[in-house]
C-alpha cells in the first residue's frame, strides 16, 4: 500500500487536475445534487437524456481529488451510453469498489476506471469516489420511474454514499 | 513551565507507530488522549469496586458512591464553582447544552424572543436553538465576528437588545481557534435580563477558567476533551437557576418520592441525573482533573501558546498556505485551521495521515461558519501537552510534500 500507487495515480492526478465534462447543461434533463456532508464533498449533475440515450452530460463540483477524478471519468464513461450500458457501467464501479473479493479487472472500454481500484485501501476515501456514482443513478433512476418532470432538480435528501 | 518528556511518558499511546513512524496526534480538539492515570482509575473501579451508586449499603456500592461524588467536588474546585450541587454530569457538552435548551429554554423562551449567538458555533450549540426557535417562533440572532475571527463587540451591543433571552457563544472557535470575549457580552446580555450560556468544550481543557469571573449562568464541556475517557460531560449552573428547573430526562435516582398519582423529585444535582450514570468514566474524569491540575492551567496555556506561536511561524513560510482566524496568540488557543490552495483538506489528511500525522479535515460540525467563509472545510491541526515543536516541524514537512504529490495544481 502506498498513496502514490493507490491513492495519487498519474490519472486520477490528471482528471483532478483537468477534469472533464465540467460546468452546466443549458436545458439538461434532469440536475441532480449530491452531497457527503462528511466531509463536504459536493456536486450537481446535469444529464441530457434522450430516447434512453446519455447524450450529454455535465458536473459542477467541489471536491477532493478522489472525487473530482472520479466524476470525471464517470462522465467520459457514460457519455453517448444507452441508459441500460450507463447502468451496466454503474454497477460494475460500484462491485470494483466495494466487493469483499477482488473484483476481476474492468472492460478494457473501462480501463481508465481502474486507476480508481486502489482506494479500496482507503475505505474513507470509497465514499469521495462514489458520491459522483450515486448521484448519476439517482438521476437515472428519477427519470426512469417516470416522477421526474423534464428540467427539474432532485435535492439530495440524505447520505448519498452507500 | 511543562517537563514535556515527562509528560510523553504518561501518555501509552504516543508509543505508537503508524507506518513505521511516529505518531504525531494534532487532533485534540476532536478529542484528546488519557494518560495512564486516568486509564488506570477506570480499570480500579471494575477490577475492585464495581458497584452501582446511591442506596447501597454495601461496601463496594460505598466505595463507588465515594468516589463518583468526589469526582464532582474535584470539577467544583477545578472550574471554580461555589457548590457542587451545581455540578450536573451529562454524557458530552451536547447532552449539558440539550439539558438547557428541553429544561430551561422551553420555560423561559416566548414567541418573538431573540437568541443570540455567534456564527462560529459548532452544530451542538447551535442546531438545538434552531429546533428551539422554530418550535417558539423565537429568533436566532447572530453576532458579528471582525476580521479575526473574534466577536465584534461594537455591533454585539446593538445586537443584544431587550428581547434577547438567551446568549449562547462558545468560549473558543472550535475551527478558528480564537478565544470569545465572553465576560464582556455577559455583561450586555445580563443588562438587558438574559441568560449565558458558555460552551466551554474548547476552552476549557486549555485555559484557566473561573466560574466567578466568567459571567455565565451556564458552562457546558466534554471530559474527552481534556484527557479524560469518552461519556462524561458536565452542565454547570448557577444553584439559583438549576432549582427553578424542571426534570429533562426522567426515572431513577432523579426522584426523592414516587406515588401512584404523584413524584417529588431529588434535590440537586440528582434531579437532573436520571438512571445510572457513567460511574467508571466519571471517576476517570477525576483523575483527568487531578493530572492537569498537577501541570497547572496557567502552565498549560503558556506552554500552548509557544507551540502556536511556533507553529504559525512555521506555517506562514509555507507557499500558498492560508491560516483562519488571528495570529496573535494572546486571541487564540492551540487550535490552527488552515487550507492550502489547490488541495482539498481531504487530501492534505490524507497525505499527513501516510507520515503517521493526525490532523482533521471537513467542516468541524460548524458548517454555517463554512458557508461564510466560503470554503467546504479546512485542515485543522490542534495541539495539547504532550506536542513538542519536532511534531510541528513533521508536519510542515509533510505539508510541503503534499504541495508536491498534488503538484502544479497552485495555479489551477
Ligand atoms: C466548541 C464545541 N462545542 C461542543 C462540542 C461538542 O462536544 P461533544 O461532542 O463532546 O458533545 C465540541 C466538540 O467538537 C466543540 O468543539
Amino acid at each position: 500500500m502506498s498513496l502514490a500507487n493507490d491513492l495519487y495515480r498519474e490519472t486520477i492526478l490528471d482528471h483532478y487536475h483537468n477534469p472533464r465534462n465540467q460546468g452546466q447543461l443549458e436545458n439538461p434533463t434532469v440536475e441532480v445534487e449530491g452531497v457527503n456532508p462528511l466531509c463536504g464533498d459536493e456536486l450537481t449533475l446535469y444529464l441530457d437524456i434522450d430516447n434512453d440515450k446519455v447524450n450529454n452530460v455535465a458536473i459542477k463540483g467541489k471536491g477532493c481529488s478522489i472525487n473530482t477524478a472520479s466524476a470525471s471519468m464517470m462522465s467520459e464513461a457514460i457519455k453517448g451510453e444507452s441508459i441500460e450500458e450507463a447502468h451496466k457501467i454503474i454497477n460494475l464501479f460500484k462491485e470494483m469498489m466495494l466487493s469483499k473479493e477482488d473484483m476481476a479487472a474492468m472492460p478494457d472500454d473501462l480501463e481508465e476506471l481502474e486507476a480508481l481500484r486502489g482506494v479500496r485501501n482507503y475505505p474513507v476515501r470509497i465514499k469521495c469516489a462514489l458520491l459522483p456514482w450515486n448521484t448519476l443513478l439517482e438521476g437515472i433512476n428519477g427519470i426512469k420511474s417516470g416522477n421526474i418532470a423534464h428540467g427539474k432538480t432532485i435535492k439530495p435528501h440524505t447520505v448519498t454514499t452507500e | 513551565m511543562l517537563d514535556v518528556d515527562k509528560i510523553r511518558k504518561d501518555f501509552p499511546i504516543l508509543k505508537r507507530k503508524i507506518n513505521g513512524k511516529p505518531l504525531v496526534y494534532f487532533d485534540n480538539a476532536a478529542t484528546s488522549q488519557k494518560p495512564q492515570s486516568v486509564i488506570n482509575a477506570i480499570t480500579h473501579y471494575y477490577e475492585y469496586y464495581n458497584a452501582n451508586i446511591h442506596r447501597g449499603v454495601h461496601t463496594l456500592s460505598e466505595e463507588a458512591t465515594e468516589a463518583y461524588e468526589s469526582s464532582r467536588s474535584k470539577v467544583r474546585n477545578f472550574i471554580g464553582a461555589k457548590e457542587t450541587k451545581e455540578i450536573i454530569f451529562t454524557r458530552n457538552a451536547t447532552e449539558a447544552i440539550n439539558l438547557v435548551a428541553y429544561s430551561w429554554a422551553r420555560q423561559h423562551v416566548l414567541p418573538g424572543d431573540e437568541i443570540v449567538l455567534s456564527p462560529a458555533e459548532h452544530h451542538s450549540n447551535f442546531v438545538p436553538w434552531q429546533i428551539l426557535a422554530q418550535e417558539r417562533g423565537a429568533k436566532l440572532v447572530f453576532l458579528d465576528l471582525d476580521a479575526e475571527g473574534i466577536v465584534d463587540l461594537n455591533s454585539a451591543a446593538k445586537i443584544i437588545g431587550p428581547k434577547t433571552k438567551l446568549l449562547t457563544i462558545t468560549q473558543m472557535s472550535n475551527v478558528l481557534g480564537t478565544i470569545m470575549p465572553v465576560a464582556q457580552l455577559a455583561e450586555m446580555a445580563h443588562k438587558q435580563g438574559a441568560i449565558v450560556l458558555v460552551d466551554g468544550a474548547q476552552s476549557l481543557p486549555h485555559l484557566p477558567v473561573d466560574m466567578q469571573k466568567l459571567g455565565a449562568d451556564f458552562f457546558a464541556f466534554s471530559f474527552h476533551k481534556m484527557l479524560g475517557p469518552t461519556g462524561v460531560g458536565v452542565l454547570w449552573g448557577k444553584a439559583s437557576t438549576l432549582e427553578s428547573m424542571p426534570p429533562f430526562l426522567s426515572g431513577g435516582d432523579m426522584i426523592s418520592s414516587v406515588w401512584r398519582d404523584k413524584v417529588t423529585f431529588n434535590s440537586l444535582p440528582w434531579r437532573f441525573e436520571a438512571g445510572t450514570p457513567n460511574i467508571a468514566d466519571v471517576i476517570g474524569s477525576g483523575a483527568a482533573i487531578t493530572y492537569l491540575q498537577a501541570l497547572g492551567m496557567e502552565n498549560v496555556h503558556k506552554y500552548e501558546q509557544e507551540l502556536t506561536e511556533y507553529a504559525l511561524a512555521k506555517l506562514s513560510q509555507i507557499d500558498n498556505l492560508a491560516v483562519y482566524g488571528t495570529h496573535d496568540v494572546n486571541k487564540r488557543g492551540g487550535l490552527i485551521s488552515f487550507n492550502m490552495a489547490g488541495i482539498h483538506p481531504h487530501d492534505l489528511g490524507q497525505i499527513l495521515s501516510e507520515s503517521g500525522i493526525c490532523i482533521r479535515v471537513g467542516h468541524h460540525c460548524c458548517q454555517p461558519l463554512m458557508r461564510d467563509l466560503n470554503v467546504s472545510g479546512t485542515a485543522r491541526a490542534s495541539f495539547y501537552v504532550y506536542n513538542t515543536k519536532e511534531e510541528i516541524d513533521s508536519m510542515v514537512e509533510a505539508l510541503k510534500e503534499a504541495q508536491k504529490v498534488l503538484g502544479h495544481v497552485a495555479c489551477k
